[in-house]
C-alpha cells in the first residue's frame, strides 16, 4: 500500500515535468478537452436552465388547480373534434361557485374566470406593444402565487366593480418605468386609463412559457367592458380574440382525481350535457402539461449531450493520440524503468496518471471558461435561466478524469506490456 | 593494470545456471542465440562476459540481469528459480538483487541526480526521509556529494555513468550488471570509472561486466568468452595472449 503511494507520487511528478517540458504539445492536446468540457458544462447548465425554466413555469401554473379549457393540454390528432366546440364563458366562474358552495364535502374550493388579449401598454412617452393583458377575478391570489414586489393585487371590491386599476409584469413594470416606482401612476390600456396598484415581483421567462413578467392583470368587470374581442373594432390579424378559460383551486392535491371528476360534472350540468354526450370541454392540470413537455425535454437534454458529448470524444482521441506518442519516445525510459524493478501495474499507473492529469488540468480550465460564459450570457440574456452548479463542477471534475483514464488506458497499457529487452535497446 | 591485482575470497554461488538456451523465432528462422551454457558466479567475484558480437553475450546479459527468461535448462539466482518466475517477480529480482550500469547511462533526463538514484527505492517501497538519505550517500560514495541536484545534462559524461552506478548501488544489490560501461567514454574517463568499479569490488561487491574490449576485461578477475552462443573458454585471471587471441 504504501510502495503504491510513492510510486503514485512518483507518478504525478513525473506528469506534471512531463507537461512543463511539452508545454505546446501538452496545451494543444488539453485544449480538445477543454472545448470538449465548455460545450458539455454549457449544455449542462443549459438543460439544468431549461428545467427550471420549465419548473417555474409549471409553478405559475398550480399544482393544486384546475383548468377548463376548450382545448386540452396535450398535442390532439383529431384537433377537428376540438376546433368547433363552445368557447369557455367567464360567466360559468359564477355557477360552478355557486354548485361547489351547494355540494357538500365537495372537493372544490373556488372557481376563477379569466380572459385574455395582447393589448399595448403605454405610459407617457414610452410604450409596450403586444403585453398579455389578463382579465381576472380577486380570487386569482387564490389559484396563483403571485408575489406583489410592490403594492398589492386588486381587491373584492375593486374586482366587482370593475375599478380602472392594473397590476403590471416586472419586464413591463421596468420598460413603462425605468427609473421611478409606477405605483399610483396611471397607465394607459388600449386607450384607457388605469391605476397601477401593484408590480409583480420578477419570475423570469423561458421559451415563451407563462410567466407574469411580461402581463398586467386588471378586473374582469373591467376587461370585459373594454376589450371583449366582440365588441373590439380592432380585431388584429394573428388572432387578437379573447380566450377565456376558468380555472378552479382544489381541497385537496392528493385528491386531484376525484376533484377533476367532480368538476366534470359539474361542468356537464352547466353545459347541459345529455348523458349520452360526449365532454365538449377539457380539464387540464399541470401534470398533464407537465407530461407533454418532459418527453421534449428529455429530448433537448439527450441530444444536446450527445453532440456535445462528441467533442469531448474528440478531445479524449487527442489524449490517446498523445499519450501513444509519449510512450513511444520514452520507451528506452521505460525500459529503464523496468530494469530498476518497476513492474508492470507502476508503468501503467505512471501513463494513466500522465493523461489523466492532461485531462483534469484540461477540465479545469475548460470549467472556468465555462463559468465565464456562463456569466457572460447571464448578463447579456438575464431572461436565460442559465444554472451552474457545484453539481456541475464535480460531474465536470470526474467526466475530465474518466476520459484521462479511459483515453489513457490503451497506451498506458502497451507501454506496461513492453519487453524490457526490447524497450531498452530502442533507440 | 600493474602488478598482480588483489582477489578476494569468494563467497555462495549466487546466480547458477544450467545448461540454458535462448532461442529467437525471427520469421521462418528460429536462432539459437544461447545454445548450452552452464555458469556459477559466486559472491565477491568480479567476472567479466567477452565475446565478439553474435556471440550471444548480450542474451546472457540479459539473462543474468532477469530482463529475459531462458528457452530451457535451469537458472537460479539465489536459489530461486528465474525461469518460472512471471514479469513482476522479475521486476522484483531486478529491483534489489540486481545493479544495472548501462553504456548510454540511462539517467531520466529531467530529474537531478537525486531523483534518478532514488528511482529503485522508490519502487522497492522505501519512504522518502530514508530513500533520499541513501541515495545522497550512494552518489557520495561514487564521488559526487558535490552534485546530487545536478541534472543528467549538467554532468560530464563520467560523471553521469557515477550517477548511473550509484543507482545500481543504491539498493545493495547481490550483484552489479555492467554492460559495456565504458563503451560511450574517452578512456581516461573509462579508467576513471574502471577504478571506481575495482573499488567497489573491494569494497565486497560482485560485478559482471560485459565488454568486448580486452583492456576492460583485463580488471576482472575471471573472464568468460562467448561464440556462438557457447561458452569456449572460463578461466581464472586475464591471460594477455590467450585473451587478444580470443577476442580478436
Amino acid at each position: 500500500m504504501k510502495r503504491f503511494l510513492y510510486e503514485l507520487e512518483e507518478s504525478w511528478k513525473i506528469a506534471a515535468a512531463q507537461m512543463r517540458s511539452n508545454m505546446t504539445r501538452s496545451t494543444l492536446t488539453a485544449l480538445g478537452v477543454i472545448i470538449g468540457i465548455v460545450a458539455v458544462t454549457l449544455m449542462g447548465t443549459a438543460i439544468s436552465g431549461i428545467s427550471i425554466g420549465f419548473d417555474n413555469s409549471m409553478s405559475v401554473l398550480g399544482d393544486d388547480v384546475l383548468y377548463v379549457t376548450q382545448w386540452p393540454w396535450k398535442p390532439v390528432d383529431d384537433w377537428w373534434n376540438y376546433r368547433d366546440r363552445k368557447k369557455i364563458e367567464t360567466d360559468y366562474a359564477d355557477k360552478i361557485n355557486r354548485i361547489i358552495a351547494a355540494t357538500s364535502n365537495s372537493n372544490l374550493i373556488v372557481a376563477v374566470p379569466t380572459s385574455s388579449l395582447m393589448r399595448s401598454v403605454k405610459y407617457e412617452g414610452n410604450e409596450v406593444d403586444g403585453v398579455f393583458t389578463l382579465g381576472t377575478t380577486s380570487d386569482f391570489t387564490l389559484t396563483s402565487t403571485i408575489d406583489c414586489k410592490e403594492g398589492r393585487f386588486f381587491n373584492e371590491i375593486e374586482s366587482r366593480e370593475g375599478a380602472q386599476v392594473v397590476v403590471v409584469g416586472y419586464d413591463v413594470a421596468d420598460a413603462l418605468f425605468p427609473s421611478e416606482s409606477p405605483i399610483d401612476k396611471t397607465v394607459l390600456i388600449n386607450g384607457q386609463n388605469f391605476k397601477v396598484i401593484g408590480v409583480n415581483a420578477r419570475q423570469g421567462t423561458f421559451l415563451g412559457l407563462f410567466s407574469w413578467d411580461s402581463m398586467v392583470a386588471i378586473p374582469l368587470t373591467a376587461f370585459n367592458k373594454y376589450f371583449s374581442s366582440k365588441s373590439a373594432s380592432d380585431v388584429r390579424p394573428g388572432g387578437a380574440s379573447t380566450e377565456s378559460d376558468v380555472r378552479v383551486k382544489v381541497k385537496d392535491k392528493k385528491k386531484l382525481t376525484e376533484a377533476k371528476d367532480e368538476l366534470t360534472g359539474i361542468m356537464r350540468r352547466v353545459r347541459g350535457l345529455s348523458p349520452e354526450k360526449r365532454e365538449d370541454f377539457s380539464i387540464n392540470e399541470q401534470q398533464a402539461f407537465k407530461s407533454t413537455l418532459d418527453p421534449v425535454k428529455n429530448t433537448i437534454a439527450i441530444a444536446g449531450l450527445f453532440i456535445t458529448g462528441l467533442s469531448l470524444f474528440v478531445g479524449a482521441i487527442g489524449i490517446m493520440n498523445i499519450t501513444f506518442v509519449s510512450v513511444k519516445e520514452r520507451t528506452k525510459e521505460i525500459g529503464t524503468r523496468k530494469a530498476l524493478g518497476a513492474r508492470r501495474r507502476t508503468i501503467l499507473l505512471q501513463f494513466l496518471i500522465e493523461s489523466t492529469a492532461l485531462c483534469l488540468l484540461g477540465g479545469f480550465i475548460g470549467l472556468a471558461v465555462a463559468y465565464f460564459l456562463c456569466f457572460g450570457i447571464g448578463k447579456a440574456f438575464p431572461s436565460f435561466p442559465i444554472q451552474f452548479s457545484l453539481g456541475l463542477v464535480v460531474t465536470s471534475m470526474v467526466v475530465s478524469v474518466l476520459t484521462g483514464l479511459i483515453s489513457g488506458f490503451a497506451p498506458a497499457w502497451t507501454a506496461s506490456r513492453l519487453d524490457p529487452v526490447t524497450a531498452l535497446r530502442y533507440e | 593494470m600493474d602488478g598482480p591485482q588483489s582477489v578476494r575470497p569468494v563467497g555462495p554461488v549466487v546466480i547458477d545456471i544450467e545448461n540454458i538456451t535462448k532461442d529467437y523465432v525471427m520469421g521462418e528462422e528460429t536462432v539459437h542465440a544461447l545454445r548450452s551454457v552452464t555458469l556459477q558466479i559466486r559472491r565477491n567475484e568480479y567476472l567479466a562476459v567477452m565475446g565478439p558480437s553474435g556471440s550471444g553475450k548480450s542474451t546472457l546479459m540479459n539473462m543474468l540481469g532477469c530482463l529475459d527468461t531462458p528457452s530451457s535448462g535451469r537458472y537460479e539466482f539465489n536459489g530461486r528459480n528465474v525461469k518460472e518466475m512471471d514479469d513482476d517477480e522479475l521486476a522484483a529480482i531486478r529491483n534489489r538483487e540486481i545493479g544495472f550500469v548501462f553504456q548510454t547511462f540511462n539517467l531520466l533526463p529531467r530529474a537531478n541526480a537525486l531523483r534518478n538514484v532514488e528511482l529503485p527505492l522508490i519502487y522497492a517501497g522505501m519512504d522518502p526521509e530514508s530513500r533520499k538519505e541513501r541515495a545522497a550517500q550512494a552518489l557520495n560514495d561514487v564521488g559526487l556529494g558535490d552534485r546530487i541536484h545536478h541534472k543528467p545534462n549538467e554532468l560530464s559524461g563520467g560523471q553521469r555513468q557515477r550517477v548511473a552506478i550509484a543507482r545500481a548501488l543504491v539498493n545493495n544489490p547481490s550483484i552489479i550488471l555492467a554492460d559495456e560501461p565504458t563503451g560511450n567514454l574517452d578512456s581516461k574517463t573509462g579508467e576513471e570509472i574502471m577504478a571506481l568499479l575495482e573499488d567497489l569490488y573491494l569494497r565486497g561487491n560482485t560485478i559482471i561486466l560485459v565488454t568486448h574490449e580486452r583492456d576492460i576485461a583485463a580488471h576482472a578477475r575471471r573472464t568468460i568468452h562467448l561464440r556462438d552462443g557457447l561458452i569456449e573458454m572460463d578461466h581464472m585471471g586475464f591471460i594477455p595472449e590467450l585473451d587478444t587471441a580470443v577476442a580478436s
